[in-house]
């Protein structure tokens, strides 16, 4: 219980004193996930309205892919996209491993399927009919799906928090394609992980502790902005 | 006669291996509200999503103000304006419901605000403006529907059985509504229904749909009082229908074997012709067998009471006349004939009230 209770003081006074690893730590997680969300949101709306609007032919097994796809192993993903930046692989004249950008692709492969799954459940919980009927009103294609995604947007929400969780609380592919490197690839989980395995578990609970406060400050208020639109 | 505002041309729409939709020509004018009447599944709402140019049609064009549409069809929805059955409220409140055409449109706030407020009043439904559409019951829904097509002020409207999931009352008053806005805009409507009473209170010309092919068009009177087929007969309302051989004609007025019985009825026929002798229930009278030759009627039928059913206000007689025969009478009538199983009566009926279906 000493160690919990030391940790948790650790991290009161770390978060508090304005350590600077600290605070860089946070700021390389909200940035990296963030990018991956938004990345993974872009792609996963667009995919779902496709798949949804459009009914494209092999829709069935696209739909089993991203549902699967929401069980993807991050340390499978980190794999695979190392070995694709890899100085030898087929996108290594980038040099992209081993920076925040590899991070962000590798997350962002993590949540697309989530939110994507997430999404084409949101929109296929509109009445189908409503379509027909805001084209009826004179919509555009776009109009109509502006609309409909506004129709969805309670459950459309979720799956954008759902996507951000599985980004920020990823550590598997993170170390891998990012390296932990301090100051530039040292996320709040690749830190943890780090921490206790050097024996310092005050700092390691302080990281987590961190992490769990942007999840409930982002996540909450998405929650809000979720409920206070529903009410009105 | 002004030129139609919205037709089709051998339209034809097959779902799977089904036509759901062959119709050769149908025209709309502005000011005019055409009902289509017909039964479950005749392709009443296929109909409708033709018109709104909301499913092309596998053959055949739709025309609006006499072209064929063609081209950008978004351009030819913003003339138009559709309710369907169900209200299809976005979750929104009411008055932003009702301004989502006009906002699609590009209008501007204010145009929306004024022209939103004086359509919730016409629908007497002012007092909902702030309300989340998903609060409303189904009528207030279904007015928030209308209300929001006929803010369009469009061209073209067309209505897909909207009052098919409401009660009695509220659909009385729905349709009374209507009733008056129709009258007072200039849209080309098409109003699809199974209901026939709904299709004669709104409805300048009525189209009988089944099986995807118009039947029969014209007045409500026309269609009533002459009925194209059997099909048709039977759906406008006309619960006895017999078949027949003509034996004799003179001066217009037949005389047609029906079993055992000889009817006289009027009717453009020749003798020899098989026919199909159609009354409606409300034509038919009931009487004690010696009452019969009173009446200036000229049918008079000897007929035995098989079952009696109260149908709201009226009781439903059916009845043995060597075939079968359908009579709509007052509650007081059933009682003071006495009216039982197996009781004897005299049926009577004009022979203005026959029609005579040639086969």
């Amino acid at each position: 219980m000493d160690l919990i209770w030391d940790g948790l003081k650790e991290a009161v006074s770390l978060i508090f004193s304005g350590d600077a690893y600290v605070y860089e730590v946070a700021l390389t997680s909200l940035y990296v996930s963030g990018l991956a969300t938004l990345i993974a949101v872009v792609i996963g709306f667009g995919l779902a309205s496709l798949l949804v609007f459009r009914a494209p032919p092999g829709r069935v097994l696209a739909l089993s892919a991203f549902n699967a796809g929401m069980a993807l192993p991050p340390v499978a993903v980190g794999l695979i996209v190392a070995i694709m930046l890899w100085r030898t692989g087929p996108l290594g004249e980038l040099g992209l491993l081993y920076t925040p950008t590899a991070i962000v692709i590798a997350q962002a492969v993590i949540a697309t399927p989530v939110v994507t799954a997430l999404s084409v459940v949101a929109l296929q919980s509109v009445n189908p009919r409503l379509r027909l009927q805001v084209l009826a009103l004179g919509a555009s294609r776009w109009q109509a799906g502006a609309l409909l995604f506004r129709e969805a947007r309670l459950a459309l929400l979720a799956a954008v928090m759902a996507g951000f969780g599985a980004a920020v609380s990823e550590v598997g592919a993170t170390i891998m394609v990012g390296g932990n490197i301090r100051g530039e690839t040292r996320t709040l989980t690749s830190a943890t992980v780090l921490e206790v395995q050097q024996g310092d578990f005050e700092t390691g609970i302080a990281f987590s502790l961190i992490l769990l406060a942007i999840i409930f400050a982002v996540v909450g208020g998405l929650t809000v902005l979720q409920q206070r639109r529903s009410a009105s | 006669m002004s030129e139609p505002r919205i037709g089709l041309r051998g339209v034809k729409v097959e779902k799977g291996r089904r036509t759901v939709l062959d119709v050769e020509s149908l025209d709309v004018r502005a000011g005019e509200v055409l009902a289509v009447v017909g039964p479950n599944g005749a392709g009443k709402s296929t109909l409708i999503s033709v018109l709104g140019l909301l499913e092309k049609p596998k053959r055949g064009e739709v025309f609006f103000a006499g072209e064929p549409v063609s081209g950008d069809f978004l351009a030819y929805r913003r003339r138009m304006a559709v309710v369907f059955q169900e209200p299809l409220l976005l979750d929104a409140s009411v008055e932003s419901n009702v301004g989502t055409g006009l906002a699609l449109r590009g209008a501007s706030r204010d145009e929306r605000r004024a022209r939103v407020q004086a359509w919730l009043a016409r629908f007497g439904i002012e007092a909902l403006a702030g309300r989340s559409a998903r609060t409303l019951s189904g009528g207030e829904a279904q007015r928030v529907s209308l209300a929001r097509a006929l803010v369009l002020e469009p061209e073209v409207l067309l209505l897909d059985e909207p009052f098919a999931g409401l009660d009695a009352p509220t659909r009385q008053s729905l349709i009374d509504d209507l009733a008056r806005v129709l009258g007072e805009t200039g849209a080309a409507t098409v109003f699809v229904t199974h209901d026939r009473d709904e299709a004669l209170r709104l409805g300048d010309r009525l189209a009988v749909l089944m099986d995807g092919r118009v039947r029969q068009e014209g007045t409500p009177q026309e269609i009533f009082a002459g009925p194209a087929d059997e099909e048709v007969a039977a759906f406008v309302g006309i619960e006895t229908i017999a078949p027949g051989r003509v034996e004799t004609v003179s001066d217009g007025l037949a005389v047609v074997r029906a079993g055992e019985r000889l009817i006289e009825a009027g009717g453009d026929v020749r003798a020899g012709d098989a026919v199909l002798v159609c009354l409606r229930p409300e034509d038919i009278t009931l009487g004690p067998p010696a009452e019969a030759t009173r009446t200036s009627a000229r049918n008079h039928l000897p007929a035995t009471v098989m079952r009696i059913t109260p149908a709201g206000p009226w009781v439903r007689v059916e009845l043995d006349a060597g075939f079968p025969v359908v009579s709509l009478i007052t509650k007081q009538s059933l009682e003071d004939l006495a009216l039982a199983p197996g009781t004897a009566v005299v049926a009577t009926f004009k022979a203005a009230a026959v029609h005579l279906i040639r086969k």
